[in-house]
């Protein structure tokens, strides 16, 4: 995919005057963050789960390689096959391979961020085999030649109208604005392709290492048909999805639909372990599993290892004041939102993802919703001070920072400055109290007045609370 | 090579090499206690309530729930709620349960009954299951030669066999149960349902009958 992060600015402010992506993320806005409070509210114990989720992915990632061995020797067992994929260049190739050995001409696909990573669509199509997206999101943005600009809604950015439009330019049928007729018609069109297929890839959610299994949680059921009609099983995914056992999986899965779409569960959550047994009459013959490292190894014992625990959930992008305004294309690659702004740089580098970090007011919403706990506004203040020591930021930030450090490094001259300074606003902005316009504050004052200070610098009225008592 | 690489970066990062035993050892304690982790109070109930849990959770979820008193009754519920609807072939899987069953009161209403993997254009299949969740309303089935997968997803409708006896509280005592039938090797998919396929992809709009089956009966049977 092509890497648009370093245009973040314009993207995002194009985002801003786009009407009809504004009316779409109206339906985020008022959707997922709503039906998720609703499911907390009850799971009593939903707090304790997210303590017992961020502590044992911790476990997991300081016995990353011991459980991931465990988990290869488990596939290996049950007749699989287990491949080890350093790069995004690494994993399209072993995927090409395969459907090279079984001749595959199609193939299908249920949904998968990791296969956004490594671009692997663009790579099975440049190489003679043509992808086949069945989640419905997916598939209409494949029909649109476009990319997913959520995790887990693909397509959020779109429009009935969008969805209509290239279902009547594909579809040869008659034009339908009811999202029924066009889901039955997505579903008519997808079931030739399933049974067509040679070779069927899914993600996977989680991998158990005591079982060899990997789980696709979806709601549709393309997954499962994607993985059981074709003679080939590939499930490309990542290195941190593994969990020990049955029990340690199903402690997220208690967390990820709820934190997710606001579902108590998804409809289908799915076990694969292996190919076809003796006697059955179904399933694939061959089951791989591609394992994804793109960066993550690397993130162990860093100052990034927190962002390993993510499941992928969505609730951070769902609740950001920032992706909720501008979307997901905005990022400009695969991972939007919060978790994104954190996981794009290392993948992509801080020179080309340092962006994203800084589009964010540090709420703090995302860290109160992550259902692990990652501190993401704590990862995205190391990346801020990455790209601060890189020498990466435009001058006019630089210079703005130095300034503002030395006065605060310095108390007296700080106090003279604020002063000072609320003294002249209060000047400048005359009697109605707001200022309308004033040199340097544009990126302000262009959309609203500011308000100008009233009253005591919060220092002088300190000051004085101490010396009357120091009560509240 | 990519294995060795990414274990090296790993072991680097946790500042462990492959020798320690220490690390090794709390590993394997772990993959052999499997032990549960916070099981939440809702489903931590007598059997009966179980059940009744499982009901509600499972309406909520749209599926349909018919229940009988015996599982003799199946073929005919089955018949009248195909014949209802204007289906007149049902594929079922074969295992012992659902095979042992006397299957005329299809053929008594003119519905054919076929024994095989499920194709393309099928309208409806029945199966039995392993286990009911309580919890979310959860059905727990397995492939196995007589019951093929493809019955679970390709047909329009699924009508599933579930006992009430089958009913459990939480996931984990369906683990504990599928590993007390299958040892360490679990059947080849172990497929957890609930309710009928859906997508909101377009507009965050809820459709229902995405890919999957469009509509989900269990006959919940008293025994």
């Amino acid at each position: 995919m092509q890497i648009n992060t370093p245009f973040f600015k314009q993207r995002a402010s194009e985002a801003l005057h786009d009407e009809n992506l504004q009316k779409a993320l109206g339906n985020l806005k008022a959707g997922f963050p709503e039906k998720r409070a609703i499911a907390v509210s009850r799971m009593p114990e939903f707090d304790d789960l997210r303590d017992q989720a961020r502590d044992l992915k911790n476990h997991i990632i300081e016995h990353l390689d011991l459980y991931l061995e465990q988990f290869e020797s488990k596939v290996t067992e049950n007749g699989g096959h287990v491949h080890w994929a350093r790069t995004s260049d690494d994993a399209n190739k072993i995927i090409l391979d395969i459907c090279k050995q079984v001749n595959a001409k199609t193939v299908t696909k249920g949904k998968s961020m990791v296969s956004e990573e490594t671009g692997l669509n663009d790579y099975l199509e440049k190489n003679g085999i043509q992808p086949v997206e069945t989640d419905l999101g997916e598939y209409i943005l494949q029909l649109r030649e476009d990319h997913p600009s959520h995790i887990i809604a693909p397509a959020i950015h779109l429009n009935l109208e969008d969805v209509s439009e290239a279902f009547h330019k594909n579809h040869n049928r008659p034009k339908s604005d009811d999202p029924a007729v066009l889901m039955q018609e997505a579903r008519e069109v997808l079931r030739e392709k399933f049974v067509a297929a040679d070779v069927g890839i899914t993600g996977a959610n989680f991998c158990v290492a005591e079982t060899g299994s990997t789980i696709i949680i979806t709601n549709e059921g393309n997954g499962d048909l994607t993985q059981t009609l074709p003679k080939t099983h590939i499930v490309i995914t990542s290195i941190e999805k593994v969990v020990p056992t049955l029990e340690d999986m199903t402690l997220f899965q208690r967390l990820l639909a709820r934190s997710a779409t606001g579902q108590e569960f998804t409809v289908y959550n799915t076990l694969s372990s292996g190919p076809r047994r003796e006697g059955d009459q179904d399933g694939p013959e061959n089951f791989h599993v591609v394992l994804v490292d793109n960066g993550r190894s690397e993130m162990v014992g860093s100052e990034f290892q927190d962002m390993l625990r993510c499941i992928r959930c969505s609730a951070c992008m769902n609740h950001c004041p920032v992706y909720g305004a501008v979307g997901g294309h905005s990022y400009g690659w695969v991972y939007p939102g919060p978790m994104g702004s954190v996981l794009t740089p290392k993948m992509i580098g801080i020179e080309k993802g340092g962006m994203l970090p800084n589009a964010s007011t540090f709420c703090g919403k995302c860290e109160s919703v992550c259902p692990v706990r990652i501190p993401l506004p704590k990862l995205m203040r190391h990346w801020r001070q990455d790209e601060f020591s890189k020498h990466l930021q435009p001058k006019a930030a630089r210079y703005g920072l130095a300034g503002w450090a030395f006065l605060a490094k310095r108390p007296a001259l700080y106090k003279t400055y604020t002063r000072m300074a609320s003294w002249f606003m209060k000047r400048w902005a005359g009697k109605k109290g707001r200022i309308e316009k004033m040199p340097l504050a544009g990126g302000w004052t262009d959309w609203r007045d500011m308000p100008a200070p009233q009253g005591k610098t919060f220092m002088q009225a300190w000051k004085e609370q101490q010396k009357n008592g120091g009560s509240h | 090579m990519s294995r060795e690489e990414i274990l090296n970066n790993i072991r680097r990062g946790v500042k462990r090499n492959t020798a320690d035993e220490t690390a090794r050892q709390t590993v394997l304690n772990r993959l052999s206690a499997k032990a549960d982790n916070l099981i939440p109070a809702r489903a931590q109930l007598p059997q009966q309530e179980q059940v009744e849990l499982f009901i509600e959770m499972a309406n909520e979820a749209a599926a349909e729930i018919i229940e009988l008193d015996s599982i003799s009754e199946v073929p005919g519920a089955s018949a009248t709620w195909l014949r209802d609807r204007g289906i007149f072939e049902l594929v079922t899987s074969s295992t012992a349960k659902v095979d042992t069953l006397d299957w005329s009161p299809l053929a008594e209403k003119d519905i054919q009954r076929s024994q095989r993997v499920a194709r393309a254009g099928d309208f409806a299949s029945l199966t039995d299951s392993f286990a009911g969740i309580a919890e979310t309303g959860t059905l727990m089935l397995h492939s196995s030669p007589q019951s093929p997968t493809t019955l679970n997803f390709l047909p329009d409708n699924h009508l599933v066999i579930l006992s009430r006896s089958a009913i459990v509280g939480v996931y984990e005592e369906a683990w504990k149960k599928i590993r007390a039938q299958f040892g360490a090797t679990l059947p080849r998919t172990v497929n957890m349902i609930t309710g009928p396929s859906r997508s909101a992809d377009i507009e965050q709009r809820l459709q229902m009958g995405a890919h999957g089956p469009k509509t989900l009966v269990i006959f919940l049977i008293n025994d």
